[in-house]
């Protein structure tokens, strides 16, 4: 199947920024999609609320853009009662981290099968640039216009801590080792986590220091570590750059999964 | 074969929903509705069916969507709190036209309130609790028997018009035991198919459109934005809002008829008491006890839409009196239908109205 069968193309033109690493992210993932030989009509791609989540109003299959937050318990409902349909779900740091939390720890404790691609851009982008539970100490937003003050989540540690069977983590500009990844993720029975940090020029880039859009992606790239390099330089005692953080696959573990196809 | 048994409400109800073909039940234990969950985590798997406790109340209503989305008859229980944190993804589901069964076996609020004592003090909440402008059913069961047959009715209301469908039970009725007739076959309607020529949210005259559920090749995209028949969000287009808004409560409104479903004892009389749930059997042990073709009693097993026409089934009626275990949610409604006066019985605290004080009430008009 061609990737230009996956897309709505009625809905163009899309809403997203120029320069948004979203497109990117959707991209990657309908390759993977295509690779592992899924078909439109037994897949069905869930959201929840902000950029991230306008993402399966573009694909063309089954598609539930739901409420903020609820994704995965929107997509929990759909796999348990079909098993036999196969179901992603597109996030992003607000609408995971923070008003989904517990949603999120549930999903990966029951270790639902699905796959859950995040686009961690740091902030609330939709509605303008607030701070979110992954902006960076110190980084400027609208509600945290003297730095933010609060530490951030680690969105890949969380979903380890909570029991996904497969956790992994690139940038947008990973585009090869992220759609390996998201491929990875799809044919792994359980609950399939992919956080990808990817550039939001407007709202993020713009009020730290990154206007352009190749600023914030070579600021992704100089800054992701791969995990074995990450884990060499912790056992010699060497230090590790400020704001580096690690890329790579972060688990695949086989415990008990739900909603697997029998 | 029927069989009758000695039932409590709330495993009857979750007896009616496995029978109307409810084969997911996504919930979270909150008193007094918890025996419901129970019944069905013993139940559902026997069947074929998928049992889960979520997360959370928000979670539930969510896994609920999700599966009917799938084509299947998919229910949760709750009580007052955990009512009220559904009531987002309730509009959601309003907006959506997505049918699903809720189930509120009302307790004593605000808040925490009274967990184990009984209430009917949601009834607005369920017409009018998520925000914006929507219709929905509500069904209200005064009897171990409704706590069967209107929940299995519910769903094929939910299925006929699309809609998020309540059953507005009481802690009364839930715990309650009695005796009931499991019936041979319950009627399962089931949802008016998608047709091959119309777009994803088309309706047809009646407002409704057909169902598609996922995996059948349609392609469809569900959305809480305003979006067109196509399903395709369109959230600055005034006329595409009004459109789809006007649509949503019509089509539950202009079948008000259709779905009425109550009672009517003695119409010639001059005082009517108009009641749903819990108060009803009051009512009754009252005419029961007083014989007298002066006193009328009108009794709703459904509330919304509000049949108004049911009111004018008394034609001589010079008063309306409303035992309701609330401050008069529905006698409100009754008063903007009818000239005569609508006196409101208020009572709180969990205990039924006594006949003495429904006796007192009808000396002051008989």
């Amino acid at each position: 199947m061609s990737r230009a069968e996956w897309l709505r193309e009625d809905r163009l033109p899309h809403i997203y920024c120029s320069g948004c690493g979203n497109g990117t992210v959707i991209n990657c993932t309908l390759a993977a999609v295509d690779e592992v030989g899924w078909r439109r009509d037994e897949t069905v791609f869930i959201s929840g609320i902000g950029c991230s989540s306008r993402a399966p109003g573009y694909i063309n299959t089954d598609s539930l853009h739901t409420t903020h937050g609820r994704a995965l318990a929107f997509a929990t409902g759909v796999k348990l009662a079909r098993p036999d349909l196969k179901v992603v779900v597109f996030t992003g740091d607000g609408d995971l981290a923070a008003i989904g939390g517990n949603h999120f720890i549930h999903a990966c404790r029951r270790n639902v099968d699905m796959t859950v691609v995040c686009m961690n851009n740091q902030i609330y982008g939709m509605t303008g640039g607030q701070g979110s539970p992954t902006t960076p100490p110190g980084a400027i937003s609208t509600t945290t216009p003297y730095g933010a003050s609060e530490p951030a989540f680690d969105l890949a540690d969380l979903a380890i801590a909570a029991g996904a069977n497969y956790v992994a983590r690139w940038t947008s500009y990973h585009v090869t080792e992220l759609t390996k990844a998201i491929a990875t993720g799809l044919q792994t029975p359980g609950l399939a986590f992919i956080e990808v940090r990817t550039q939001c020029p407007t709202n993020y880039g713009r009020s730290n220091r990154l206007r352009e859009v190749s600023d914030m992606i070579e600021y992704l790239r100089s800054h992701a570590m791969l995990v074995q390099k990450y884990n060499r330089l912790i056992a010699e005692g060497k230090p590790i750059p400020e704001g580096t953080f690690t890329i790579g696959e972060l688990v695949r573990r086989n415990r008990p999964a739900m909603g697997v196809q029998p | 074969m029927s069989r009758t048994e000695f039932m409590q409400g709330n495993v009857a109800c979750a007896e009616g929903a496995l029978a109307a073909g409810c084969r997911f039940f996504g919930g979270y234990p909150i008193t007094p509705s918890t025996e419901i969950a129970e019944t069905m985590a013993r139940r559902l798997p026997k069947v074929g069916g998928v049992f889960i406790s979520m997360e959370d109340e928000l979670g539930s209503i969510a896994a609920v969507i999700g599966a009917a989305w799938t084509g299947a008859r998919a229910m949760t229980a709750t009580s007052g709190p955990g009512f009220s944190l559904m009531m987002e993804n309730i509009g959601y589901a309003a907006m959506t036209e997505t049918p699903c069964v809720i189930v509120n076996i009302q307790r004593g609020g605000p808040s925490t309130g009274q967990p184990t004592r009984a209430s009917q003090g949601d009834m607005l909440q369920c017409r009018f609790g998520s925000h914006g402008d929507y219709s929905t059913i509500a069904l209200s069961p005064s009897s171990v028997q409704e706590m069967f047959d209107l929940t299995a009715k519910a769903f094929n209301l939910a299925d006929r018009f699309r809609v998020p469908t309540f059953l507005m039970a009481d802690e009364i009725i839930g715990h309650m035991r009695e005796r009931m007739t499991i019936p041979d076959k319950v009627e399962i309607a089931g949802r008016p198919p998608l047709p091959e020529a119309r777009l994803p949210f088309e309706a047809g005259e009646d407002g409704v459109p057909g169902f598609a559920p996922f995996g059948s090749g349609r392609a469809i995209h569900v959305t809480g934005l305003t979006h067109d028949e196509r399903g395709y969000p369109d959230t600055t287009d005034p006329e595409a809002h009004e459109r789809l808004v006007r649509r949503l409560v019509a089509k539950v409104e202009s079948a008000r008829r259709e779905i009425a479903d109550y009672e009517v004892v003695n119409p010639d009389a001059r005082v009517v008491f108009v009641t749903y749930g819990a108060p009803s059997r009051t009512v009754q042990q009252v005419i029961h006890d007083h014989p007298d073709e002066g006193i009328g009693h009108l009794r709703l097993r459904v509330v919304w839409p509000f049949p108004e026409f049911a009111l004018a089934e008394f034609p001589d009626a010079r008063v309306f009196l409303m035992p309701e275990l609330n401050m008069g949610q529905i006698s409100r409604e009754v008063e903007r239908h009818v000239g005569q006066p609508v006196v409101p019985i208020p009572k709180l605290g969990g205990d039924l109205h006594t006949p003495a004080d429904l006796l007192r009430a009808l000396e002051a008009y008989l």
